[in-house]
């Protein structure tokens, strides 16, 4: 009774003009492989000038809803033009499909969203989603800031056990890459100015320009965008995955504030792991470079830590250091913000991670180049 | 049982077995299902009815056994080959298992875009066709999964295993967490369907007016085998502990009682 689907063994379905005026024969099986020709067919056909049409459908061998769906459809296409059709012949289990697919009312063209907004519509949308995401930023900082000094004035609210998991997690295995990253970059810097430095005999100055350079800028920096890519994008998927599948609502009605326990663990971790991690980053940067110089420009190890010492002042040091609490504190919030933002579907959780990767490396670079002006300014 | 017996099964299921490490989940299970018969799976849960279902639809693999759908054995069948099967069934899982990205009718058209080569006005309007044949309201279609309700989407993800105009047709407790108005309409829906398209139905589910009111046929899974297989009645009469205690608890007795007042 029901066709398979294999092409091959389907003789299509066609229509042609019946002996009798007026009469059109419906031929074959009326199933979902040979619906793409039969449209074509259907669109084609000339109908028969007459204001009766007989459709005779005793020769249809099978049908199935999306042949009962055509014909249902040329049926009303006819009647649109003003013809009557008749339907005849048909076998009784195709009879009750196609009165099915006619009782179930379908209009078939459905609205389907609107997708052609015009330029400016595109622009202030734009605009209005930025200006509320930002928005949106300060909100969720200021709610966290509240929770922060809530459980440090009740410290016995803040869940410690998360805060050591995701210390290990975002902290402590991420040694091994930031580790490698800052030693290779001191080996580049220290490499890119040799040539430099050796031109003017000024061999030494190595010291100078790869202790201020890693300690001051690009370490934290480092660290920083290395942190946002690892865990500020696993903290956005999580709490993304966990709002799909109504986790977060499930910690609401338990009586947990999901600030408390997905994200101020996560701030704290952070805010303790990424300094450590600079320091980290900051001594494997300046043991790159002296192995550079000394392979480059023949600066021996002691000779390079005595230049450091009188080169390097502890500010450097200590301002390099004191942008990574303020780096922390931004991936932290920017991932676990875009992750509450996920609604509904997968590709959303995908998109908000992005977001969170990209929106974070960018408020940590512009909040490094402020701290630049800012120290100009006071001139340390 | 020879062959000539089950000419007309659909799925023929001999001597399987599934072992999840230690745990035995099935242990020689046989079973057959005829062409255009409504059947059952039921049993407690953790019993491996969903186990089962996955097994046949090739998601899974048991330790050995026989599993032949259309004639075919499907264990061991290569992706290539088992593509035309799984065109010839739909899937229809516990909890949708819509693709939360797309509206209700781009899901329903997924399957028809990716095996016919039907006009994208066609594919529009099927996909219009199956999602009220679904029971679902027209204006459903363009909305997105997480913009329904279970039961909406619980009819979405059955216009979608109806999209291909299955032969065969696997639903996994297609009534779980409906209410019961909504539940009745899946009822009817799975007669209908059976009744109009001729399908096989093989459903796994714990809803007992269900069965009453849809199943020919009843298997009973417990302790790794099949306790009892057949008409709910026949079932009904059974003296096996565990029967009589799934089929004749007070929610089973009402189900009964309520199919005793529509007849």
């Amino acid at each position: 009774m029901r066709a398979n689907i294999e092409l091959t063994q389907v003789d299509g379905a066609y229509l042609h003009t019946g002996a009798k005026s007026g009469e059109v024969c419906c031929v074959g099986e009326w199933t979902l492989p040979a619906m793409a020709r039969l449209e074509q067919h259907l669109n084609a056909f000339p109908w028969p000038d007459v204001g009766e049409i007989t459709l005779n459908a005793t020769a249809v061998r099978a049908m199935d809803t999306s042949g009962a769906w055509l014909l249902h459809r040329a049926i009303r296409t006819l009647e649109a033009r003003g013809r009557s059709a008749r339907l005849q012949g048909l076998q009784p289990e195709f009879e009750a499909l196609l009165a099915i697919i006619a009782a179930r009312g379908v209009s078939g063209s459905q609205a389907r969203g609107m997708d052609n907004h015009n330029l400016l519509a595109q622009i202030g949308r734009r605009a209005w989603n930025s200006t509320g995401n930002a928005l949106g930023i300060i909100a969720f900082l200021g709610e966290s800031s509240l929770y922060l000094v809530r459980s440090l004035i009740h410290p016995g609210r803040i869940r410690w056990r998360p805060v050591l998991r995701n210390l290990q997690i975002a902290g402590f295995e991420a040694m091994p890459i930031t580790g490698l990253l800052s030693f290779l970059l001191g080996i580049v810097i220290a490499y890119q100015g040799a040539e430099q430095l050796q031109r003017y005999g000024a061999n030494i100055f190595v010291a100078d320009l790869v202790g201020l350079s890693m300690l001051r800028e690009l370490s934290p920096l480092l660290t920083a965008i290395i942190v946002a890519g690892r865990s500020g994008s696993a903290y956005a998927a999580q709490i993304g995955t966990m709002k799909m599948t109504e986790e977060i609502d499930a910690l609401r009605t338990i009586g947990v504030v999901p600030m408390e326990l997905l994200v101020l663990p996560k701030v704290l971790a952070l805010v303790i792991a990424l300094p450590l991690l600079t320091v980290y980053t900051d001594i494997m940067g300046v043991l790159g470079g002296m192995i550079m110089a000394r392979a480059q420009l023949g600066v021996a190890f002691g000779a390079f830590l005595d230049r450091f010492d009188d080169a390097i002042s502890l500010s450097s040091y200590l301002i390099g250091i004191g942008k990574a609490p303020v780096f922390a504190v931004i991936i932290a919030l920017v991932g676990c913000y875009q992750g509450f933002q996920v609604s509904g579907s997968a590709d959303s959780v995908g998109s908000q991670t992005t977001a969170s990767v990209v929106q974070s490396i960018f408020i940590v670079i512009v909040a490094d180049a402020l701290f630049s002006v800012v120290f100009s300014w006071l001139d340390i | 049982m020879g062959q000539a017996q089950h000419a007309e099964a659909v799925i023929e299921i001999r001597d399987l077995n599934t072992r999840f490490g230690p745990a035995i989940v099935h242990e020689n299970v046989s079973l057959a299902v005829d062409r255009s018969e409504i059947f059952a799976l039921v049993g407690a849960s953790g019993c491996g009815k969903s186990t089962l279902l996955r097994e046949i639809i090739l998601l899974q693999r048991p330790v050995s056994g026989s599993i032949r759908v259309f004639g075919e054995e499907v264990l061991g069948l290569s992706e290539e080959r088992a593509l035309p099967l799984r065109r010839r069934w739909g899937v229809m899982f516990e909890r949708g298992a819509l693709f939360s990205s797309l509206t209700v009718s781009e899901n329903v058209g997924v399957p028809l875009r990716e095996h016919t080569d039907l006009s994208d006005r066609l594919i529009d309007e099927l996909a219009a066709v199956k999602v009220a044949l679904a029971g679902l309201p027209a204006d459903a279609g363009p909305k997105y999964p997480s913009e329904l309700s279970g039961g909406m989407r619980k009819r979405a993800a059955l216009a979608r295993a109806l999209a291909l105009d299955p032969e065969l047709l696997f639903l996994d407790e297609p009534t779980a967490g409906l209410d019961p108005l909504s539940a009745s309409g899946i009822d009817e829906l799975v007669r209908s369907l059976r009744e109009t398209l001729g399908l096989t139905i093989m459903m796994v589910t714990h809803d007992l007016d269900l069965l009453w009111r849809t199943a020919d046929r009843v298997a009973v899974l417990g302790e790794g085998r099949i306790l009892g297989m057949g008409t709910m009645e026949q079932l009904s009469a059974s003296d096996h502990p565990m029967i009589r205690e799934y089929f004749h608890g007070p929610r089973g007795r009402a189900a009964r009682e309520q199919q005793w007042n529509q007849k």
